[in-house]
């Protein structure tokens, strides 16, 4: 059908219309003709008039009712009716509307007609929408044609088979025979189907793998022929054919997994195919890679699987970002069964971390945290910890948890360092953990305070960071102010006061976080000596704050400086054993007035008998 | 949210889409049951997602649970929809593959080449792609169906 010059027409008229409205109307005109053409009957202008429907079904318009012309085309003896009726069948019919049944008929016919291109018409449709019911009518047709002679037909059938496997598995039995003699074939495009029709196969059906595991020899003699051979039309860049390379390389993955047998026998081969496959192009790098999948995959002797593992260590070099990219996709998969192997290329994975691409750059991340450890962990550490200054937004949270996580794993003393880099990005939850992680390192109680405090100076907006914050000024606020460690700059009690005031009125703060400021204060009343009464008259103003929980708080230790004044070094300096218990519901053990959002279990072992408001005051914090 | 059902871990092309940046699509090959809206919302989903991509991205992007490997020529987005686990790099060159014979059967094919002939189109996909798989990798055999096939016409 040379496209009719009214087609043309028409796709130029649409093309010109100005506005989506204008488009609209010559549409709806457009379909009104095809639909009273369609109502005339055989006249030779149908086969136009569908393929006029089917470009305006292309942009998107409804077009069902051309379903039933798509049917009478099919049945149409003319080719060029055929061809549009089964173009537009794929099209417009799936398998979930009626009229596709009423094609199935038509199928038939065609798969016996006497053009192969009738014939294959009539396969491709059958493999594109080909409906449960129309695969089981028509599989014996498919499985006759599959042992028929001629090369053009064996192709389609073989996928046409492979489509009527994945829709109804139980007919794959009615296919095994015939898969097993398509290998016998010289044609390239023959045996790539065959090889991907007996994949479906061993896939649906395990007992169908072990019949054709032996296979194997077959196809490793195979690839050599082809891998050696040299056939100029499947040539891509040098590489011969590919996809047939890649394809074979899957099944062969298929049938040694799991199978010491056939994976020994796939050693020599595979290695051969690893070092001799030139990847200087996407087409080897391809082949390339779809063998280092194979190797990994199957029960490979380790020098093969170190060969593999380089493999991928070279692609890290490659320029192409492509190559990089699913590179790393691989050694994540492998990093955890291969660990040592994967680690001799942190260096380039590490170095991925720069690259432009944010995906590229994710790969990079998880990678270098799985391969963080305890001898690495210092220079893993920096390279982190620069990467979180620099990394798009997207990463941040996903950076910020997974160098936590390695920190509290290796290297406690970096969690803090992470506070202050990301305190913002830092989950809730990580508070106790940090502050029991600050409780246990008491050799780190002056830096840590002091380096708290410059951030808390510097800006309050992240809540994690200033909670923590707070919590280490009240408890460590004498080593802060004394000053007794290389942190030059002392700390006037002034200045403390100031920065936990503005942590209190500060709007960004939240309720958890004032709370954590105002008993920081209150704490601080026990370790300074001259501004006793600025406290005193801080708190005193939250007495009457909104905020419920503050405010009780505030009454509470109002109340300790009031009527219990001459307890309040020995209250504050709590005798009592508190537990802290995370969100998680863990119990931890904490020294001191734990800062503790969450419920806190007492424990009392003396019994010592305490004024109820004062048991208040130690649970809320 | 739609839920695309699919079959979990097939390894099959879900579709092959040509759009362009614009957002119009030159051809759509469906070798999954989808219905139409759910078409119509991948077909935006695709376009939105790769379309904001340039050369510094790679030609990979992990889209719902598959993902998408395309190559753009010119203003034309050539995309294919495949498994998580399926080899990027061979999709990638049988897009190319792809592309080489359209431009040799439309002689330096242009966008409006395959607007106006997209019934052709469609039989060049169809040569080359059949059931979710490659079909025929052979440039030459390719062509020289797509002539005979012409002189039927």
């Amino acid at each position: 059908m040379t496209p009719s010059v009214r087609l043309q027409e028409m796709i130029r008229v649409i093309r010109s219309a100005r506005t989506q409205g204008e488009e609209r109307g010559i549409i709806q005109k457009e379909c009104a003709d095809i639909r009273a053409q369609f109502r005339q009957g055989d006249n030779g202008e149908r086969s136009h008039s569908l393929a006029k429907l089917l470009y305006v079904h292309m942009l998107g318009y409804p077009a069902h009712f051309g379903q039933m012309e798509c049917v009478r085309l099919i049945a149409s003896p003319r080719y060029s009716e055929k061809r549009i009726g089964y173009l537009g069948a794929m099209m417009l019919l799936d398998e979930k509307q009626d009229a596709s049944l009423l094609i199935t008929n038509s199928i038939k016919n065609d798969l016996s007609h006497s053009s192969q291109y009738v014939q294959s018409l009539a396969l491709c449709t059958l493999a594109c929408m080909g409906s449960a019911e129309m695969c089981r009518d028509l599989a014996p047709e498919i499985e006759r044609l599959l042992r028929a002679s001629n090369c053009y037909i064996k192709k389609k059938a073989t996928l046409c088979a492979v489509h009527i496997i994945r829709k109804v598995p139980e007919l794959a039995e009615l296919f095994t025979p015939s898969a097993r003699s398509l290998l016998s074939e010289k044609n390239h495009g023959v045996l790539h189907g065959a090889v991907v029709l007996i994949t479906e196969l061993c896939e649906h059906n395990p007992d169908t793998l072990d019949q054709f595991r032996k296979l194997y020899r077959l196809l490793l003699l195979f690839f050599s022929y082809h891998f050696i051979s040299y056939s100029p039309e499947h040539n891509v860049a040098g590489i011969s054919d590919p996809f047939l390379q890649v394809r074979i390389l899957r099944l062969l993955r298929i049938l040694g997994h799991n199978n010491d047998t056939a994976s020994d026998a796939m050693n020599d081969l595979l290695a051969q195919v690893a070092t001799n496959t030139d990847s200087s192009k996407t087409a080897g790098s391809a082949v390339l890679y779809e063998t280092v999948l194979t190797i990994m995959d199957i029960n490979s002797e380790s020098g093969l699987r170190v060969l593999a593992v380089n493999i991928l260590g070279r692609f890290l070099l490659n320029n192409d970002r492509n190559i990089r990219y699913i590179s790393m996709t691989s050694l994540q998969k492998i990093v955890q069964t291969d660990h040592n192997a994967v680690q001799r290329h942190r260096g380039t994975i590490v170095d991925c971390l720069k690259d432009q691409d944010t995906s590229v750059k994710r790969r990079a991340l998880e990678l270098s945290l799985a391969l963080v450890s305890a001898v690495n962990i210092r220079s893993m550490m920096k390279e982190l910890l620069i990467f979180l200054s620099t990394c798009p937004p997207e990463l941040r949270s996903q950076t910020t948890s997974g160098i936590f996580n390695v920190a509290e794993r290796y290297q406690q003393s970096f969690v803090l360092h992470i506070y202050l880099f990301a305190g913002g990005d830092v989950r809730d939850e990580t508070v106790p953990n940090l502050i029991q992680l600050i409780t246990t390192a008491s050799e780190l109680h002056c830096y840590t305070v002091h380096k708290l405090y410059r951030a808390l100076v510097k800006e309050i907006s992240q809540q994690p960071l200033v909670q923590v914050a707070c919590w280490c000024i009240g408890e460590y606020g004498d080593l802060l102010l004394k000053g007794e460690c290389e942190e030059i700059e002392p700390v006037t009690e002034d200045d403390v006061l100031d920065a936990l005031e503005t942590v209190l009125q500060s709007h960004m703060s939240s309720p958890a976080t004032r709370g954590f400021a105002l008993t920081a204060t209150m704490k601080l009343s026990t370790r300074i000596t001259d501004n006793v009464d600025r406290i005193r008259s801080i708190v005193s103003i939250y007495g009457s704050c909104i905020d419920l929980e503050l405010q009780q708080r505030a009454v509470e230790y109002n109340a300790l400086f009031k009527k219990y004044d001459h307890m309040r070094y020995r209250r504050v300096f709590s005798y009592v054993q508190l537990q802290m218990k995370a969100p998680s519901g863990n119990v931890i053990p904490a020294h001191g007035l734990g800062q503790v959002t969450q419920t806190v279990v007492l424990n009392n072992p003396n019994k010592a008998s305490l004024p109820c408001l004062f048991l208040c005051s130690c649970l809320s914090h | 949210a739609l839920s695309v059902t699919v079959q979990p871990r097939c390894k099959i092309i879900r579709f092959i889409l040509i759009q362009n940046r614009a957002g119009k699509t030159r051809l759509a090959k469906w070798y999954m049951q989808f219905d139409d809206d759910e078409k119509q919302k991948l077909i935006e989903e695709v376009h939105a997602v790769v379309t904001v991509r340039d050369a510094k991205h790679t030609n990979f992007v992990e889209f719902r649970n598959f993902k998408i490997i395309y190559r753009r020529y010119a203003g034309l987005y050539f995309c294919i929809c495949v498994d998580v686990t399926d080899n990027n790099l061979a999709y990638l060159e049988a897009i190319h593959n792809f592309v080489e014979v359209l431009n040799e059967y439309f002689h330096n094919v242009c966008e409006l080449d395959l607007v106006f002939n997209f019934y052709k189109v469609y039989t060049v996909v169809d040569e080359m792609f059949l059931a979710g798989e490659i079909r025929e990798t052979s440039q030459t055999k390719v062509l020289k169906q797509l002539l005979m096939l012409q002189s039927l016409e």
